[in-house]
């Protein structure tokens, strides 16, 4: 039962809202429009751009940042950062590879399926742990998330390394043989990494807008301390978005051992960047409270096509695709620069 | 030499609400003014206006004849105009003759000049009479002597108006004397002072004349030899103030203890409190700005480590670690700071409302249409006034989201509410409804606490008033004794030196 007053306000209505609701609807679908002109602007510069073929070889190399993007939406949204999400996806490829090849090199060695299942297992595990570890260093441990995450970037990177001894850590041949089909295999003419991408897309998207956990992940990031005094298990809830990110690194990274079937110091170098620039150029605030999934997909996508046409026409160097991602991040901070 | 200063229809709007509307007095040099008005007034707008912090929307600010547009606060600081903030505007971390000359560093070759500094903010000091060598942090000063330092730091600068916005909110009784003392000098040299503050006793004994500034217009001006305490309470309120309050309803003689606190102690604020709360009765917390109030309950809600205390609702013992802990057992707390505990602003109506009950409304998908119901319910149920049921918090006006507050607090129907400071910062016409709920809230059976620094309204609302002094309860004042004396005695320890 709600009270109610019986008396009613004297006090004058406030004037009009500041913003007009359709401007926040074109805000929205910004990096939409953007995506169609760039893919309209790719279909004249080279014919091959739109090829069934070429779409669906873009799509099918922006899942891993696409997926990780998905998880880092969820902790920008939260107020947070993870700059380790590259050095995590190499750290767990290197991890599967060798447990996959220890358990095969063994005596009575089980079946490839088995093995894969159980690489699979394994990397979610990790990608699991190290978000939870995140999370309760910043939490519990009060550090900034940029700097935890900071730190185990170089850790994660290290270990790795360690692990190859300086070179690559590749899978055993038969294995490798087995495993392809997750990323070289159709369903339905689409590509297993797409349906994989959509699906944690989709989850993500129902996650954030459709469940209490979404609404208090968007309430802590408006602003925590509100959240804290509205009874919401704020650091819980922070544990869990980093949680998230780790268990999509986690799905990225079995995307990934079996396209290459292999890791190297050089593995997922710089994927933070494509992963945070998805992000924010999906409309999401660095600065926490609000971000839509959808967006992040679009942002992921478009920094791909990005790619692919630099690819495609040497307008410039391919080399410089970081450049021009480190650009298209910091412009589309620029256009959010003061909205609040 | 003396300013002389004229407000011309000075209007402020904060995004779609107007808190200024069109504003007209002008202020006599080398004088004191009191400026009067209830939280929410818009008497610090104003006076953020006439230091350069805001910028008018409209209407002309006249300085000694002639029209000024100031960008910032330097540039009414050049004219002479000095706001004191009510939050110190000091670098912590610097020191005394730092915070002095920030901004307006001496140099001598390039080089920053210390010794001049040192010595320049050493009579600086001495004028304000703080005694502390130039070279001390400014996080090792107490509030007072802070206070002390910004004054000198605006004397440095020729301040020849010089704006107090509760000054002496957080001071001792030896401290505000000390302060009036300074005020009185600085007026000897023509400095005018504007004192802002709701403290009527203080305004009485201190000013020369008296504005009084209600709902962002001004409302009336007088000598103060000329008004009584009663006639400034009447004038800031609009209203006789009798009428803002329904009669209580007697808390039943058999009525069960809702909350039962007993040896709370909070590091650093409490050291040992103990109080209960029945049904249907509307308990007061007073007490000044450090007295512990606030923090009490942030401890009793697990906000803050309280190293002792138990805490019983309903008759059992109630282990509450967390806000969440406190909903589970029937108490909520609706904090003092609006806008950074309260609210999200930036979020919109519906999402703040049913933020504390989602869990309870998911299955386990989120029910936005329950939402949009329960939204539409508490608009009619609480008197919210709005244009857009779809805008952000913020464009709500004080009053409004108020309303919103409290309901969102009030969703998950707790047995005992706490408010603090439930009525900071909302006109006469929403704070007369939240009187008339939080009077509906005891009759349904439910334990009230009010924190508030109005006395009239906690004398207005409570049935009994405990009143706080340094982290130590000094009182419980029950209905016969609840008189603004008796309390501002009680919470200032000067109960035996009755002047």
């Amino acid at each position: 039962m709600q009270p109610t007053p019986n008396t009613r306000s004297t006090e004058p209505s406030t004037k009009p809202a500041a913003a007009l609701p359709g401007l926040s609807h074109l805000k929205a679908a910004g990096p939409l429009i953007a995506l169609v002109l760039l893919c309209i602007a790719g279909a004249f510069l080279n014919p091959d751009f739109a090829t069934v073929d070429n779409l669906m070889n873009v799509l099918t190399r922006t899942a891993f940042i696409g997926i990780i993007a998905v998880g880092m939406t969820f902790v920008i949204v939260s107020g947070g950062i993870d700059l380790s999400v590259g050095s995590m996806a190499a750290l767990i490829a290197g991890a599967m590879i060798v447990a996959m090849n220890a358990l095969v090199a063994g005596a009575g060695a089980p079946g490839a399926a088995t093995v894969i299942c159980a690489g699979i297992a394994l990397a979610l595990a990790c990608g699991a742990v190290f978000g939870i570890a995140h999370g309760l260093l910043i939490t519990r441990g009060r550090i900034e998330a940029f700097i935890v995450t900071l730190g185990s970037l170089g850790i994660f990177r290290a270990v790795l390394t360690w692990l190859s001894d300086g070179g690559a850590l590749t899978l055993d041949f038969n294995l490798a043989e087995a495993y392809s089909p997750v990323y070289y295999q159709s369903v339905l003419g689409v590509p297993i990494p797409v349906w994989v991408f959509a699906l944690v897309a989709i989850g993500g998207t129902v996650i954030l807008n459709r469940t209490a956990y979404g609404q208090h992940v968007q309430a802590i990031g408006s602003n925590e301390q509100v959240a804290r005094y509205a009874a919401i298990r704020v650091d819980r809830a922070k544990v869990v978005t980093y949680l998230l990110l780790g268990v999509c690194v986690a799905i990225a990274t079995i995307l990934y051992v079996p396209r290459l079937g292999s890791a190297t110091p050089t593995t997922g170098i710089l994927w933070e960047l494509e992963a945070i620039a998805a992000v924010v150029v999906g409309g999401t605030s660095l600065r926490g409270g609000s971000g839509r999934v959808m967006g992040t997909v679009v942002g992921a996508i478009l920094l791909s096509v990005i790619g692919n046409i630099l690819n495609l026409t040497s307008i410039i160097s391919v080399h410089l695709n970081p450049a021009v991602q480190g650009v298209v991040i910091i412009a589309v901070a620029y256009l959010q620069r003061g909205r609040r | 030499m003396s300013l002389s200063i004229r407000f011309q229809h000075i209007v402020k709007d904060f995004g779609p609400v107007r808190v200024l509307h069109g504003v007209d007095f002008a202020l006599e040099p080398g004088r004191v003014v009191g400026l009067l008005g209830e939280n929410g007034a818009g008497k610090s707008t104003l006076m953020k206006i006439l230091a350069g912090y805001e910028r008018p929307s409209g209407g002309q600010l006249v300085v000694d004849g002639v029209e000024r547009r100031f960008a910032n606060a330097r540039d009414a600081e050049q004219l002479g105009i000095a706001l004191i903030h009510q939050e110190f505007n000091l670098a912590e971390h610097l020191t005394i003759a730092q915070n002095i000359f920030l901004g307006h560093e001496k140099t001598r070759g390039g080089l920053l000049d210390r010794r001049a500094m040192a010595r320049e903010a050493a009579s600086c000091l001495a004028q304000v009479g703080l005694e502390r060598d130039p070279d001390t942090r400014v996080s090792e000063l107490i509030v007072a002597e802070k206070q002390l330092v910004e004054i000198a730091k605006a004397l440095s600068r020729q301040a020849r108006v010089l704006i107090m916005d509760e000054p002496t909110a957080s001071l001792s009784p030896g401290e505000t004397r000390k302060l009036f003392e300074l005020m009185a000098r600085l007026k000897g040299q023509g400095v005018t002072i504007v004192y802002i503050s709701h403290k009527l006793d203080e305004m009485e004994a201190h000013t020369d004349e008296v504005v009084v500034m209600r709902d962002g217009k001004f409302v009336a001006r007088a000598a103060t030899a000329d008004v009584d305490r009663h006639q400034m309470a009447n004038l800031m309120v609009g209203r006789e103030l009798s009428s803002m309050f329904q009669p209580k309803t007697a808390v039943a003689a058999d009525a069960p203890v809702r909350l039962r606190v007993e040896g709370l102690q909070v590091p650093g604020w409490i050291g040992d409190l103990g109080f209960e709360v029945r049904a249907g009765e509307v308990l007061g917390f007073a007490g000044l700005v450090g007295a512990g109030r606030t923090e009490a309950f942030e401890a009793i809600l697990g906000l803050r480590p309280r190293s002792r205390g138990r805490i019983e609702i309903d008759g059992k013992p109630a282990d509450i670690r967390s806000p969440r802990d406190a909903m589970r057992h029937g108490l909520t707390y609706l904090s003092e700071d609006r806008k950074g505990k309260g609210l999200h602003l930036d979020l919109g109506l519906r999402d703040n409302l049913t933020m504390m009950t989602l869990e309870r409304d998911a299955r386990p998908w989120l029910d936005l249409k329950a939402g949009e119901r329960a939204l539409r319910q508490a608009i009619d149920d609480f008197g919210i006034r709005l244009r857009d049921p779809n805008c952000a918090a913020r464009s709500l006006s004080g009053g409004n989201q108020q309303k919103l507050a409290l309901a969102k607090y009030l969703r998950p129907d707790p047995g005992v509410i706490v408010l603090d400071e439930p009525t900071r910062g909302v006109d006469v016409g929403a704070k007369r409804d939240i009187y008339a709920l939080i009077h509906r809230l005891a009759a349904e059976g439910r334990a009230v606490v009010v924190i508030s620094s109005e006395l009239i309204e906690l004398i207005g609302l409570s049935h009994r008033v405990a009143v706080l002094h340094g982290g130590r309860l000094q009182a419980v004042l029950e209905a016969g004794q609840l008189t603004e004396e008796n309390l501002i005695a009680h919470a200032t320890d000067t109960q035996y030196t009755k002047h």
